[in-house]
Parts: C-alpha cells; structure tokens; sequence
C-alpha cells in the first residue's frame, strides 16, 4: 500500500488486527488528538461488531468505512455475508458510528476491499462459527458434524435445521473466536464474492431517500456559511454586518479563528439564519476587509517561473541507479520531454457540509466524511469535549476523492456551533468547493532518455519540480518535500541500467492534498507518454516495445516502498497491456484523423493499461472509445470493479481535456462549472473494461485507471496527428 | 409573501421570501430533501425538477413563479419506486455516490415523456446538463434506453 503516497499513506495508515486508524500519524499530536492512539484492538464480539441478527432472522451487517460512491457498502458486506453464509437477499447493511475500539474507519488510498478482505473474512468466520457452536450444543452433537448454509446451521440425515435468528440469543453468548485461527473458506466454495452483485443502496439513490450529509436534519436548526478570505492564508481585518443582519432570516453574524490544523484557511465570517439561502444571501451583503497577505502576489504564471527556473538547475536526487547523465551526455541518440500538469480540483457533486449539535456535556454530528475519527478530534478540540462525548455520523456522501479526508469544514461547523448554541449545518457553495479545496499538486517533470543501437533502454532521468504535498502536511516537509509525489514513478517496470530521479520542491500558498490517485495521476502521466515517445523513436510499436523492455517475468521490489508493499509483478503488468491490445483490437486500421493509444502502471498494488481512441484535429480532441484492463487481484464484485473503473476514467478524462486550476493574485480564479466544467453525457466516451479473474488477495481498484486515461489519450493523439501534447490540460489549438 | 403551488400532487402554500429559489423551499422549508444543491447556477442539474412537466432547474427557480403550478421532484415520481426510469437506473446499477441521479433521473423523467423512444442523440442533447463526477454516463444511458423498452412494454 506503500505505493498510495508516503504522506497519504502515513495518514490513512490503517492496520488490520493490532492497531487502529492512526490519524496524524508523524504529525505532532497536539494538533489533534488521536482518540484511537495506543488502544490495543482485541477482536471484539462480531454480534457486537458487524453482525445483527433478530430473531426473525434478519441481517443486517455494520461497516466503519465510509460509502461515497465507491460501492463499500455492498463489496465489503459481500465479504462478510459470504464467511457468515447467509442469503446475500437476506443482508442489509448498516454505517457504524464511530469507535476507534472496533473500527479502522478511515477511507481512502483505495484501500477499503484490500484492508479489510482479511478482517471482514474472520469476523463473519467467527460468527458462524459461533452459530454452529450454538446449534451443535442444542442438539448435544460435535460441531464438527454441523454447517452453515443459506442463514442457518443444518445437521445429519434426515436434515435438521435452525436458522441463525433462532441460535443468535445463545451464539453471542459464546467465547470469541481467536480470529488468527479461524477456519476461512477455501475460494472454491465461494457463493458471493466474485459474481457480479447490484448496488445494495440503488433504491434509495433513486427515490431521494438517501439521506447525505447535507439532508441531514435536526429539530431547531439553523443554516450557515462562511466567507473566507479568497487568498490563501488572508486573515480578516474588520467586518460590517449591518446589510447583512437586515437580510430577512439571518440570525447571527460573527467572526471566528480556525482551531488545529487541519484548516487552510484563517477562519472567516459566519451567516447563520433560518434557511440555507438567507445565510447566502446574508453572506453577499456582508462587508469584510481582508489582510491577503503575502501570497496575494501569486499566480500560476509565477508558478510556471518557479518550475522554469527549478528545471535549469540539478534537483536533490531521489534515486540513481548507474550513471545516467554521463550516458545522456554522450548519447548521439537521446530524446528530451517536459510535461506540465496544473492543480486540479475535486469536485464532489455534494458540497462540503457538517451539521453539529452541542449539549453541555456532549456533541453529535452528522458528516459526510472520509475520515470520521478525525472529525470526531476535531470536534472534540474545538469543544473541548472529551472524543468518547463526540458522536459523529457518518452519512451518505456525495463523492469523496479524497476531499473529504479533510476536516476543515467540519472544525468551521463546531466552531459556529459553539456560538449559537443551536444545531447548525454548514454549507459550502460551488464557489466555497473550488476555491478552497486542497489541490492535486501542481507539477513540471522533464524527462531525458535514450536508446542503444537496439533499441533497448540505456538511461531514463526524470526531474519533476511540484507543490509538493508533504512540504504543506509533514513537520519536516520542506526537508524531504519529494515523499509522496512520484509514488510508483521511482519504481519503473523498463529495464535500463542507468536511471536518475530528481526532485525539486516548488512553492505556493495553495492548499495541496490527495486528489484520486494522488501522485500517480502525474507520474503515470508522464511515464507512459514519455516510453511511448521513445517508442516512436525507436520506430517500434508501442505495445510492443514496452514489452521488450518490461522484458522477464519478475517481481520489482517497490523503490519507495515500505518492508510489506508487494513488489512490481511485470507478468501481471504485461497481462494487462496484453489484454486490453487484444480487446481494443490494438493495431487495426482507422479512419485518417483517428489513432489509438496505450498506457499502464502499477499503482496501490494494482494493475491496470487503457487504450483510447480519439479523433483529433485543431479544432477538436474527440475521445471516441477507452478500453481498460484491470489486475486488482481476486474481483470480489467484477461489476463494483467496471462501475469503479468507469468512474476513474471519466474522473481522469476530465482532468485530461477541461479546465484547469490557475491562480491569480493569491486566489483561485475558476468559480462554478462555468468555468471550471466536468466531462458531461455528450463527451462521454464508449468505456469498455476487462477485470483479470485473479487470485490474489484483493487490492485497490477506485483509483489506478486515474494514471493512465491521460498518457493513453496523449500517445492516441500522436498517433492520429503525429503531434505530441504534454502538458494538461489538453487544448485542440496546440496541434494546429 | 405566501405563494401556493401543487407539491407531488398535494396543495402547498409556504410564507417565504419570493426570490427565494424553489431549491431551498423544498430542502430547508418544506425538508423535501430529495432534490439536491449542486451549483447554484442551472450550471449541473442536481437540483432538476419538473414544473407543468418541463424538467426545470429549482437553483435558480424563484418561488414565485411557480405560483399555482405543478411541481414534480424525485419523492413524487412514484410511491414505490415503480417508475420505469427508476427501475432501470436499478437494474442498469447506475448510481454511485447518487447524488447526481434524482436530477438525472427527473432530466431522462421528462425525455421520456416528450421521446418515447430517444437516439443517442437525443440522450446527449436532454441529458447533457446534469453532471455526473461519478461518471455514470454510459450506465445512464443504457438505462434511458432500457426505460424506453420498460415503458412500451407498460
């Protein structure tokens, strides 16, 4: 998992059996409290934990994780059901607040299946073993000679039966399970996991019954937002809230500081009223005088500047395996690329929202968040509660991307809370969303290669200058800003004997965070464009010559991996590229203006390549078809897989051919979708996806299509053109 | 100022602010909470209603002129989630995070009934101002084809 981001992987850290969530792990703790810090997790009861089981025989199975989209709460119930042995028509599933005792909530890193295949398998394992141990005493037999089967254990000839909610009231009662030791199923004996299953929240998404973070109602409430200073880090000088007070409805206006560092921003001034658009309303007529700072002298112009200068100059090294500038400096053949990606937003279709209702001696929230326990310190440091007095709930959420790892909205909730002393949700607009977000870094890479007299690979040196992430997070970012921004791009599946990686930090004000897929978004981005470039070069074809260079069967141990992250397996790798050739019908001829393109990588632990055709011209980049091939190991749900995989696509689609994020005097200048617009029906491409029916254990599956829908749109284009786009995102105008 | 309106078939009167977009009547006055704040602009279509049958965005919607007309959100669509549309979005599994789809499902609502039968075409034309992050376009749109079929067929 090591792959995911030093930074993110050090946030998210989450173990399976001996430690919890460890939020702020390397962070000074006094930032915030980890409520789950130095708390041994004992397996717990799973009848307390996961299972519920009525009398009348009803399922319904708990999860700590976090359902945004993704398809948790029917993959992970999945798991569960299928070591239960109950009728999966017979499950329904259930958010389980938060408690750090039981749950590894945190969900991000495309993690959730990978981390929790283990635990879920032993604790739906325990508690049938604790239903047959309730039966088999019951009817005075040996365990040995009973089963479970479809929700209930049977026994002998002729059959006799109990169903698991007439054994529930004595199986809870049993001793636990050790769950190191409980027998598992063997994979052929699989009912459950790997066949296609529905979305088990489908009929609620359909009717308006779902309820996210930002339905979330409580009697008495009031609605507030926010205005923030517009440049990162401003503070707020003096504020007149006469106009705003007279906006009918608005209740309060006052001012308040962040608490803890989760935030980017200072603070700012709340509007609360009676109904969500009072408070907007209020919030316009509001008259505030803001300290911007000194980041209000940045752009992206400037940026641009630093990235130009950060290039002219040696970066620290990352990585150097033999001697790649003295071969690149005598190399008759060498080809040199600079790719560009800009910051890049996340867009969750459901605003930032946190409602809160503090007591005297208690506070509850409902939040739609990544990270609850996080939520749940935060709330407890701006309250001053203790954690176990916070109840956070989680609820449904409208996308998360990793945005919604961060809290900063909810610490503004608790804060405006305490001073109204009533329920309060807070709700961001569009605007709020895109302007203050935590932003995929924005990153330079210059790659420099070159080939021997048979095209083999002699050097690879790839410079990237960024924002980086961990120069903003880490205490010691500025010391090691490189962590977590080339992830699986130091680990490269080409064999060359002389590869040089260089880092050199660039530096903004803008927020920066994990964008779905974090550094891989960039760093398969420039990868797979710049082997496809050498490809041409050597006048090889490119599924071809990746191959070549892949070469053997074998396992690249991970370059910035941790002692457990699973090497590079290049037959896996391969397997995809194969595949998703093969049913791209790679190398079949097109129409003139048309041309495919390739591209893979590894990335949280997973494999994946896409082929896209487009149809490109000066006046239009048309992506037609995108066909993707996935390794994700053993599919628990191949059609959660293809909804994921789809989803990752059009998430990098619009990455690779909308808007970009640019700063201007020290403010985000895109707003809404006017200006800052999404992949829509009419752009959407035909996507076809092919899962590898593996046995692996499972890994991660919503973000690693992410890193290579770019790079394989680039090499398409230049095979339609002959004309090379590097730099996000892509504008038809550049190939005139 | 009190305006009246037909709610999912039942007679609302509500004392609010007349600018005030249909949106927040109905999630902070009404607790309709089905219908969602995407954009504030008519920009994504997370907020698509019907008003009179034309699927309309309620962001930008003011109360006032919808004065004595039929409002349709995704909770009157049907009591049971028998809809046509409904149950292909289920059956296609469209929905990720959902938060998107009861606009997207009011917007194919309403090509449906104008379309009986729609291209490709005209799925790109009516259903082009909802956005999905989700990406679930392509499920989108074999459900809007599988709810014609489910349709005639009614």
């Amino acid at each position: 998992m090591k792959s995911a981001s030093f930074t993110r992987r050090e946030f998210l850290k989450t173990g399976t059996a001996s430690s919890a969530l460890v939020v702020g792990f390397r962070f000074p703790l006094s930032a915030w409290d980890d409520p789950a810090k130095g708390q041994e997790k004992k397996p717990p009861n799973p009848f307390n934990a996961w299972v519920r089981i009525t009398p009348d025989n009803q399922v319904t199975l708990i999860l700590g994780k976090s359902e945004m989209g993704q398809g948790v709460f029917t993959s992970l119930p999945m798991i569960l059901a299928e070591e239960l042995c109950v009728d999966w028509k017979q499950v329904t599933v259930q958010q389980a607040e938060t408690n750090a005792k039981i749950y590894d909530h945190g969900t991000g890193g495309s993690g959730s299946v990978a981390g929790s295949w283990v635990p879920l398998r032993q604790a739906g394992a325990a508690a049938r073993e604790m239903l047959i141990s309730a039966a088999a005493k019951k009817w005075e037999v040996s365990p040995d000679t009973c089963k479970a089967r479809n929700g209930a254990v049977v026994h002998g000839h002729p059959e006799r039966s109990l169903n698991y909610g007439q054994l529930v009231a004595d199986a809870a009662k049993l001793p636990v399970p050790n769950f190191s030791d409980v027998p598992l199923k063997n994979s052929g004996e699989f009912t459950i996991v790997g066949l296609d299953k529905r979305r088990l929240d489908s009929a609620s998404k359909t009717s308006g019954v779902a309820k996210f973070g930002i339905d979330s109602r409580v009697p008495g409430m009031l609605y507030a937002v926010v205005a923030r200073c517009p440049v990162f880090g401003g503070k707020l000088v003096s504020f007149d809230a006469k106009a705003a007070e007279r906006v009918p409805g608005v209740r309060q206006v006052f001012s308040f500081e962040t608490v803890g560092r989760g935030a980017s921003t200072t603070g700012g001034v709340a509007v609360v009223a009676d109904n969500s658009w009072a408070a907007m309303q209020g919030r316009k007529a509001l008259v505030v005088k803001w300290d911007e700072g000194v980041a209000a002298k940045e752009s992206s112009d400037e940026l641009h500047k630093q990235f130009l200068d950060n290039a002219a100059k040696p970066g620290k090294v990352v990585r150097n395996d033999g001697d790649a500038n003295a071969v690149l400096a005598s190399s008759s053949k060498k080809i040199e690329a600079v790719y560009e990606l800009p910051f890049a937003a996340h867009v969750c279709m459901e605003p930032m929202n946190c409602t809160v209702k503090i007591d005297a001696d208690q506070a509850e929230a409902w939040v739609p968040t990544q990270a609850p326990q996080w939520a749940q310190s935060v709330i407890a440091q701006t309250t001053k509660l203790p954690p176990e007095r916070v109840v956070v709930h989680t609820t449904m959420m409208g996308g998360g991307f990793g945005r919604r790892y961060q809290v900063d909205f909810v610490m503004e909730a608790a804060q405006i809370a305490k001073k109204t002393e009533k329920p309060i949700m807070l709700l961001w607009t569009r605007e709020d969303d895109l302007q203050h977000d935590f932003y995929r870094p924005a990153s330079y890479h210059k790659l420099q290669g070159t080939l021997d007299a048979n095209n083999n690979l002699r050097a690879w040196k790839h410079f990237q200058t960024s924002t980086s992430i961990a120069a903003k997070w880490r205490p010691d970012g500025d010391k090691k800003p490189e962590a977590g921004e080339f992830g699986t791009g130091t680990t490269i599946p080409y064999t060359a004997p002389n590869i040089r990686i260089e880092y050199t930090l660039a530096h903004s004000s803008a927020p920066r965070a994990w964008w779905r897929s974090v550094e891989h978004s960039s760093s398969g981005f420039v990868a797979e464009s710049f082997i496809d470039e050498l490809a041409r070069e050597a006048g090889e074809d490119p599924v071809a010559f990746r191959l070549k260079l892949i070469g053997a069967d074998r396992k690249i141990p991970q370059f910035e991996g941790e002692p457990d992250s699973p090497p590079l397996d290049t037959a896996r790798l391969k397997a995809v590229l194969r595949l998703a050739a093969t049913k791209a019908g790679w190398g079949e001829s097109l129409p003139q203006g048309e041309g495919q393109g390739i591209a893979a990588f590894f990335s949280f632990e997973s494999y994946a390549a896409a082929v896209a055709e487009v149809s490109a011209n000066a006046k239009d980049i048309i992506v037609k078809r995108i066909v993707c091939a996935v390794d994700c190991g053993r599919p628990v749900n191949p059609n959660g897989i293809r909804a994921q995989v789809e989803s990752a696509a059009i998430y990098a689609l619009t990455a690779t051919v909308k808007d970009a994020i640019t700063v201007e005097r020290g403010r985000v200048v895109q707003a809404n979708f006017n200006d800052y617009d999404m992949i829509r029906m009419n752009e959407a491409p035909v996507i076809e996806v092919h899962v590898v029916n593996s046995n692996e254990a499972p890994t991660g599956i919503g973000e690693p299509t992410v890193p290579v829908i770019a790079p394989a749109i680039c090499n398409a284009i230049q095979a339609a053109t002959g004309k090379r786009l590097r730099r996000l995102p892509l504008r038809a105008s550049d190939l005139a | 100022m009190a305006t009246t309106f037909t709610l999912n078939g039942e007679t609302k009167t509500v004392d609010v602010d007349p600018q005030m977009p249909l949106l927040w009547v109905l999630r902070d006055t009404l607790n309709m909470t089905g219908t969602k704040f995407g954009c504030g602009m008519a920009l994504c279509g997370a907020c698509t209603v019907h008003i009179n049958g034309e699927a309309t965005r309620s962001c930008i919607t003011p109360v006032s002129s919808v004065a004595g007309k039929k409002v349709t959100t995704i909770e009157g669509l049907s009591a049971d989630g028998s809809h046509p549309v409904q149950k292909a979005w289920i059956e296609e599994d469209v929905p990720q995070c959902g938060y998107c789809q009861s606009g997207q499902i009011m917007s194919a609502v309403a090509l449906l009934s104008k379309k009986a039968n729609p291209t490709d075409a005209d799925i790109d034309d009516a259903m082009s101002g909802n956005i999905c992050r989700c990406g679930t376009y392509q499920r989108i749109r074999k459900a809007i084809h599988h709810a014609a079929s489910l349709q005639a067929k009614a």
